[in-house]
């Protein structure tokens, strides 16, 4: 069972703050769909391996391989501009992103 | 001209490339029905009208020249707004990238445009493509065309919706737990969800990486071929795209399928399934057998652990792909902050909708200190056997069929307060997408209510044809009974 303290230590970690109202309906839907998730213990899984994504699975090439197609020359090449890549920013000098102080004096 | 809402992406280009028309008067045509339709149904967040209109130029002014049209020539499409486009904006359906100016174009996108295709927009969704109702969005919700009062599916429901209203001849979406299918269903459309690696996933804003796929719609199964084979293939900008040949898959549909194997899983056709769906995809899988398939009762044991396996691994890599919306470089940021603490949680506040920041909370849980092992880790290895499943089915046969969905679309506002009904609109369709192969729906019937009802079709990794060829065979039986 997820807590009300649970529900804050996640979401600092999330960098979430939440409302009041938003804390309690979190506690509710999380505890809902944790106790649906529960079922995975029907499993014994102890001697399964654990498959993080599908691309292994399958290649033109086998085992150390398989991937080296995905390889590159580690040289050199241009990447987006500096301007362009500021140009979304809330906030900048013109050189660097602007946030509030993070160290105090 | 025909009426645009017939238009197929075989017929415009063929209307192009015989100059019945132009490319231009087809972007005013677009632009004209979308101003008069789209309103009452939501389908558009983004007009690209200056990019739309350049490269209808372009086109008209090839053709002027006698000079060889690409072949995708003219068709105007849309693109769900998680695909990003050069120049114009991108929001992912959330508020937080309310005004976000993609700096690059997607490569399914690029190489679309390459082939020909116009943009004429950018597709509401779920907010990061989290829901399965499009009432997740940012903005506003999206009203399914067949009928006002129903939701289109979701998440990719902008992008169903303007290829079943005529308001595009085709789009793109983007599918990582049934987005592209379970809307495709519920809009009486064709979508299709390629192999996980077939298409680059470079410039699609990541919600779940292991799971995201860019895929189609079309009114047809011919459709979403042409669509497929012009964006899919190795792309260096996405080291998961596979380094395999594509083929004609046009080419393909129309050819025998006599002697296919098709697996029925049991677990797809239990408790929960709708008695007319259930109809519908009995009456498509009898077609089949006429055709020539040997149909085969199989079984997928992990199937009912399918859903709690993908809302963790999903909800997982979300809240780690989600982390970059912070407000320092691009997007929302909430003023008055006084620290930089302050600055990210005002801002992820103010800039994630009621969806998002669950999905970000369980999967943050799933993977904080002392859970890992019993959420994650345990998802991981539960993908391992829904994979097990999935390969010795495919020992035994060449194709799985399926419902799309275990209902026709529900009304809106239905299940918009229960996130655990929600999830169960994907039980269908998000194993695909676990273990990365192919799907695709295909309208097979409509419900007594005239909702469309659609089957899907799920082949073996990079089996794209025979999914293809099968679907049209359940296509080419439907318009033969309607008819």
């Amino acid at each position: 069972m997820v807590s009300e303290k649970d529900v804050s230590y996640v979401a600092d970690l999330a960098h979430l703050e939440l409302t009041a109202e938003e804390r309690v309906r979190m506690l509710k839907d999380l505890n809902s769909i944790l106790g649906f998730i529960e079922r995975l213990n029907e499993l014994d899984t102890s001697k399964v391996e654990p498959m993080a994504q599908v691309t292994g699975r399958y290649s033109t090439k086998k085992d150390g391989d398989a991937f080296s197609y995905a390889m590159r020359a580690d040289e050199l090449r241009p990447s987006l501009p500096h301007q362009e890549a500021m140009q979304n920013a809330p906030q900048t000098d013109g050189t660097f992103f602007k946030v509030p102080k993070v160290i105090e004096r | 001209m025909t009426a645009l809402e017939t238009m197929t992406v075989e017929s415009t280009r063929t209307a192009v490339l015989e100059k019945q028309t132009t490319a231009s008067a087809l972007v005013d045509a677009f632009y004209k029905k979308i101003e008069a339709d789209d309103p009452a149904i939501g389908a558009y967040l983004t007009l690209c009208k200056d990019r739309a209109h350049r490269q209808a130029e372009r086109i008209d002014s090839l053709a002027d020249r006698g000079d060889a049209l690409p072949p995708l020539a003219g068709v105007p499409i849309a693109i769900k707004d998680v695909l990003t486009t050069k120049g114009v904006r991108t929001t992912a359906g959330s508020k937080i990238l309310d005004n976000f100016i993609a700096p690059y174009t997607a490569t399914a996108v690029a190489r679309l445009e390459d082939a020909g295709t116009i943009v004429l927009g950018k597709t509401n969704c779920d907010e990061f493509a989290m829901g399965s109702s499009n009432e997740n969005s940012g903005f506003h919700p999206v009203k399914n065309p067949r009928d006002l009062s129903r939701v289109p599916g979701g998440s990719s429901g902008g992008s169903a919706a303007v290829v079943a209203a005529g308001t595009a001849v085709a789009s793109l979406g983007s599918d990582t737990g049934g987005s592209v299918r379970q809307p495709g269903a519920f809009c009486g459309v064709v979508g299709l969800k390629p192999t996980y690696g077939r298409v680059s996933r470079y410039g699609l804003i990541a919600f779940a990486s292991s799971l995201d796929h860019v895929g189609p719609f079309g009114k047809t199964v011919n459709d979403v071929a042409l669509i497929l084979q012009h964006m899919a293939g190795r792309d260096p900008m996405d080291s998961t795209s596979a380094d395999l040949p594509i083929s004609d898959y046009a080419s393909h549909i129309g050819e025998p399928i006599t002697g296919l194997r098709i697996g029925i899983p049991k677990e797809y056709f239990g408790e929960g399934l709708d008695p007319e769906v259930r109809a519908a995809v009995e009456t498509g899988i009898q077609e089949l057998a006429k055709a020539g398939c040997e149909i085969v009762d199989i079984s997928l044991p992990h199937t009912e652990y399918a859903i709690p396996t993908y809302y963790l691994i999903a909800t997982a890599e979300a809240s780690s792909n989600l982390a970059r919306f912070d407000g320092v470089r691009y997007g929302l940021r909430e003023r008055g902050a006084k620290t930089l603490a302050e600055m990210y949680r005002k801002t992820r506040d103010a800039g994630f909708g009621t969806e998002v920041k669950r999905r970000i909370m369980l999967g943050t849980y799933a993977l904080s200190a002392g859970y890992y092992d019993a959420y994650y880790l345990k998802a991981q290895k539960v993908r391992s056997l829904l994979a097990r499943d999935f390969d010795e089915a495919f020992a035994k046969v060449d194709a799985i069929v399926t419902p799309t969905t275990p209902t026709p679309a529900f009304k809106l506002g239905e299940k918009a307060d229960d996130p655990l009904a929600m999830y169960l609109a994907d039980i269908y369709t998000v194993t695909a997408n676990l273990v990365g192969v192919p799907g695709i729906t295909v309208p097979c019937g409509k419900s007594r209510e005239e909702l469309p009802i659609g089957l899907q079709i799920l082949g073996k990794h990079f089996d794209e044809v025979a999914v293809l060829k099968i679907a049209h065979v359940v296509e080419h039986a439907l318009a033969a009974s309607t008819a």
